[in-house]
């Protein structure tokens, strides 16, 4: 039976992850906990954006209301990356060796591990960002598509238009597409494998009620998974073109209440999710079987991270009502 | 945080319009200083002027997000989508939201914002839009810009700033353009954006229960008892202008009727923005909603703002309607009050209206 133990936080929690063992919970007030022997706390930033896990140096990368992008280490002790006093930084990604990207405005930046800053500016604002899985490559989310620059070389980006607003941008694992979050309640992909001069293959993943906040791709990235329906929408994409012409699994479906959150286990085919009523269940994509993990709460599940055996899932909601589940029990 | 703020009622947004110079800042400053007990979010496209270090202002670049849907007028600001959500996560911060908008900036993005995107449309409320004008340079601005018309003709009460700056003459005839523009507006005159702030904030004019309980130049006009009271004995406006009784039986100012050329401001050629009011009897339900649904789809592109109370055979209650462009949203109000007249009334303020067919096919719904 899986087990829950709890951690009560103040507000919003706008990102967990787990540094080793850790589990590391970001408030949207700039706090930042973690339960290393003990209830620990960290006040970061006045007023905290985005919180994502570097997987190449097991930190945090923050940004924040305060123009700050801030590196969080596994003892809470923090390094400051960047710092532009007003401006709020609500996207940062991590890169190779230590790379950093960060954007406020209509320009992206990208922070090496030397110290040294490229910028990558577009015509409209910088609305996402993500690093390829290979090479040192950032895709940029802006409104009427992705740009993709390459951050060592020089030269024109490499444009993947579609109208309308894209607000968030994610890479399959295996970097053969790329997928964009929608104002429309839709995803967008590109295939970036054709040969060279063939037509673009776009992929319009729609039907959903609402909004997609939420996106995660599971091991090798042969599924990703999505929030903004009353069921997690997971699209296939071992295929060669990927999900273009298959229907997406529909899982944990409830009545009325939506997905806000999901979260694909590191090595096994189920995902973690999350609902607005702060209930959290694990599901199995072959079989759709479902496990509950955390009964309804105090607010909507805005955030979920695994550790790396994939034993403990740690969560927060809107509320604050926050905590761990070992699904083993 | 408890249960009970996780479902706190939503926030309201005031929409600050007016070209550069208008005086925006300076009201801004006197909202954020002012000892009125309450604290703001404000979202202003340049730091600029505001000379107060206050971390509830945030900058943001205006940016417009045409809807995938085909409608060219169904537009939003992702930038407000974006600043809001982030507000939003930590609402005990403030108690309304203010959002300044440049000079040359649409107004409509802005409100539609709050009514397109679901997320801003649950937790905030758009409450007003505020236009201030600048009395003395209104008439060169009406000639060299749209916006200027654009942001009168949208707004919900419009502040008639720097009156110490014209002659009284002069300051009727501004005052007339205005109504000429948007006859549905409450109007104050303003020196150095001096005003009651309960005049601006909390005017609850989105609000369907209370949009149209105190609207002095559309709806109320055959009370003027209510209309008094509701501006308050401070009021800076002039309630019984000369032009009052025109405005209520021909609103059709754009076509320069000239049997009304004693009272209303010598035509206007700047001015394209033009309102078309509607009276009726009691409508059909089974004719007025396709009807209306039809005008906003096919005539939305051309209507800025609409209002009205509609009066249905056999319905105990007023039933309320408004909208922008192709949105529009309608709702039973209150239960219409012994002795008060059962009539429909409807106003759209627009370009290019074509008022007799308005007129004939809103007669064609009467019950």
């Amino acid at each position: 039976m899986p087990t829950v133990a709890p951690l009560d936080l103040e507000g919003h929690v706008a990102g967990v992850a787990f540094l080793g063992d850790v589990p590391f919970f970001a408030e949207s007030s700039g706090l930042i906990h973690r339960l290393d022997h003990g209830h620990k706390t960290v006040e970061a930033h006045e007023g905290l954006l985005s919180c994502i896990r570097d997987d190449a140096t097991e930190t945090l990368l923050t940004g924040g209301e305060d123009g700050k992008v801030l590196r969080i280490r596994a003892d809470g002790t923090a390094s400051e990356i960047a710092n532009v006093p007003r401006k709020w930084i609500s996207q940062v990604a991590a890169g190779p060796q230590g790379a950093v990207a960060y954007a406020y405005g209509k320009t992206a930046h990208v922070r090496l591990a030397d110290g040294t800053v490229k910028d990558f500016t577009e015509e409209r604002t910088v609305e996402g960002i993500a690093f390829a899985p290979k090479g040192l490559r950032i895709a940029v989310a802006r409104y009427n598509g992705v740009s993709l620059h390459w951050v060592g070389i020089a030269g024109q980006p490499v444009d993947l238009e579609w109208k309308g607003a894209h607000t968030g941008v994610t890479f399959s694992p295996d970097g053969r597409f790329v997928v964009t979050s929608m104002q429309e309640n839709a995803l967008h992909g590109w295939k970036l494998d054709t040969k060279p001069g063939a037509e673009t293959r776009h992929m319009r993943m729609t039907g959903y009620p609402a909004k997609i906040k939420s996106v995660s791709w599971s091991a090798k990235g042969k599924w990703l998974a999505s929030s903004g329906a009353p069921a997690a929408i997971v699209w296939p994409f071992q295929a060669k073109d990927g999900p273009m012409g298959k229907a997406p699994l529909e899982l944990g479906t409830r009545a009325n209440i939506m997905v806000t959150q999901v979260c694909c286990h590191p090595a096994e085919e189920i995902a973690a999710i999350g609902y607005a009523d702060g209930m959290i269940m694990v599901v199995r994509f072959t079989d759709s079987k479902e496990v509950l993990l955390r009964r309804p709460g105090k607010g909507a599940i805005t955030a979920m991270a695994w550790n790396k055996t994939g034993r403990q899932l740690a969560f927060g909601s809107e509320a604050g009502d926050s905590g761990v589940v070992d699904i083993a029990g | 945080m408890t249960e009970a703020s996780t479902a706190a009622k939503p926030i309201p947004v005031t929409v600050l319009t007016g070209y550069l110079g208008a005086g925006k800042t300076t009201l801004l400053n006197r909202i954020l200083t002012e000892a009125h007990g309450k604290k703001y979010a404000v979202i202003v496209n340049e730091f600029g002027e505001i000379g107060i270090d206050n971390d509830l202002i945030v900058e943001s670049d205006e940016e417009i997000y045409e809807m995938n849907n085909g409608c060219v007028c169904c537009t939003v600001r992702g930038d407000l989508i974006r600043v809001v959500e982030g507000l939003m996560r930590r609402p005990g911060r403030f108690d309304a939201i203010i959002v300044e908008t440049t000079g040359l900036a649409d107004p409509v993005p802005v409100a539609q914002t709050f009514f397109m995107d679901d997320d801003v449309r649950a937790k905030t409320e758009l409450d007003a839009v505020i236009a201030l004008v600048d009395a003395k340079h209104l008439p060169l601005r009406l000639k060299d810009s749209r916006e200027a018309e654009d942001q009168i003709a949208f707004a919900d009460v419009v502040l008639l700033n720097k009156t110490d700056l014209v002659t009284p003459e002069e300051l009727a005839k501004i005052e007339a353009t205005v109504r000429a523009i948007n006859p549905s507006a409450r109007i104050h005159r303003t020196e150095r954006s001096n005003i009651d702030l309960t005049k601006v904030l909390n005017q609850g004019a989105f609000n369907l229960e209370r949009a149209l309980e105190n609207e002095p130049h559309f709806l109320d006009h055959d009370d003027h008892h209510d209309h008094d009271h509701a501006c308050g004995p401070d009021c800076t406006h002039d309630h019984h202008h000369h032009d009052h009784d025109h405005h209520h039986h021909d609103h059709d100012h754009h076509g320069h009727d000239h049997h009304h050329h004693d009272h209303a401001p010598s035509p206007i050629h700047d001015v394209t923005v033009q309102s078309v009011s509607l009276r009726g009897g009691e409508m059909n339900p089974d004719r007025f909603f396709p009807w209306i649904q039809k005008i906003t789809q096919t005539e939305g592109p051309n209507i800025l703002r609409l209002k009205g109370i509609i009066a249905f055979k056999g319905d105990a209650d007023r039933y309320v309607v408004q909208g922008v462009h192709m949105i529009i949203e309608g709702d039973h109000q209150r239960a219409w009050k012994d002795g008060e007249k059962r009539e429909s009334r409807l106003v759209f303020i627009g370009r290019e209206l074509d008022k007799e067919k308005l007129e004939r096919t809103f007669n064609a719904c009467a019950a």
